[in-house]
């Protein structure tokens, strides 16, 4: 039976469904969950997409992260369930204080939109198991805030622990320190970054296909392997 | 900023107007010194194209107005506090300062003006010390 991977909607989502598409390429059954219920329907991991959920009112991921779905995700995170957010989903993980640091705005204040090169810096996640160390990817990234901070002593420790998963190669689109497109929780089950993997899954619409690898990888990690320590 | 948010004033002057007691919570939150602020630093070179000459800095901020029907207790307050800390300012990037007015009775706006500021001083102490 194939891994059953649920998408998360919440009010302005926008890469829900391209996310349930590249779950569905890649092999697994997407799960459609709502941002309103208490039910993660017995998924085996979760995707929290991209978009503009609420609006980015408060802070980017501010509301969305106190929605009961997250009750559910932060839960479930804790026992060791693949988490991936993306973009949004990334600001929803900060703000669920399921990832450390913040995501604020550009350094530029411009809205970057372009293919941008990664290096895998951590290939023992849930989510980057299936590629190889130090790995140069391209995925579409596109945000406005999307600058990545933390303070010193937790940037320090991300780097310490290996849990800088991915990192901006050529060019910084958003002033992230340290060049961080994403980040791990400790036991490497919880992924999020601002690129978006999700829409490189197709040579027709992708700049590569790149994406599928963190499907995979969570579904390895679910068949038993791959997962950091 | 403080008197700016009598501003807001029309609404609740109208409940005291009819005797219900509500007090105005007043959240400000800023990003933390440390953190870059690009808007503030966009609108810091507005402000030299437009000639005003010798800014130095400037920081951009929100600012959250809640009116409460009823006391604001010391359980209530501590609730504000948590509220304030957790959900209207991200503690990684930024800081709040909380004022109360706690006073009830007819206001005016004009009047209201004044007892908000006057009033706040108090209430602010108060909320400095909880914040430690």
């Amino acid at each position: 039976m194939s891994a059953r991977i649920g998408v998360v909607t919440f009010p302005g989502t926008l890469d829900d469904q391209d996310a349930a598409r590249a779950v569905r390429l890649a092999g697994a059954q997407p799960v459609a969950l709502w941002h309103g219920d208490h039910d993660l329907q017995s998924v085996d991991a979760v995707i929290l997409p991209g978009g503009f959920s609420y609006g980015d009112y408060l802070r980017c991921g501010a509301i969305s992260a106190r929605s009961p779905i997250m009750t559910e995700v932060i839960t479930a995170a804790g026992h060791g369930v693949p988490v991936l957010g993306i973009c949004n989903g990334f600001q929803i993980l900060c703000e669920a204080h399921l990832l450390p640091g913040a995501l604020t705005r550009n350094e530029s204040l411009h809205f970057v939109c372009r293919d941008q090169t990664l290096r895998i810096e951590n290939n023992r996640t849930a989510w980057t198991n299936a590629f190889e160390s130090d790995q140069l990817i391209t995925v579409p990234l596109k945000n406005g805030e999307g600058n990545y901070v933390a303070d010193e002593a937790t940037l320090d420790q991300l780097e310490d622990e290996g849990r800088v998963v991915f990192r901006y190669v050529d060019v910084n689109p958003n002033g992230s320190r340290r060049d961080i497109a994403g980040i791990c929780n400790a036991s490497g089950n919880v992924v999020g970054l601002m690129p978006h993997p999700e829409h490189a899954v197709e040579e027709l619409t992708g700049p590569s296909t790149d994406g599928l690898q963190l499907i995979a990888s969570a579904i390895a990690a679910l068949a038993g392997g791959g997962v950091l320590a | 900023m403080r008197a700016e948010a009598a501003g807001y004033d029309g609404q609740t002057a109208q409940y005291r107007d009819i005797g219900v007691s509500v007090a105005r919570v007043v959240v400000d939150v800023m990003l933390k010194p440390e953190i870059l602020d690009p808007q503030g630093r966009a609108v810091q070179g507005a402000l030299g194209r437009i000639g005003l000459t010798g800014v130095v800095d400037v920081r951009q901020g929100k600012q959250f107005v809640i009116d409460i029907d009823g006391e604001v207790d010391d359980d209530v307050l501590a609730q504000l506090h948590e509220i304030a800390a957790n959900l209207l300012c991200n503690p990684v990037i930024e800081n709040y300062e909380m004022s109360v007015d706690v006073t009830g009775g007819p206001a005016p706006v004009g009047e209201h003006q004044g007892t908000f500021v006057g009033a706040s001083s108090d209430a602010v102490a108060h909320a400095n010390e909880g914040q430690q």
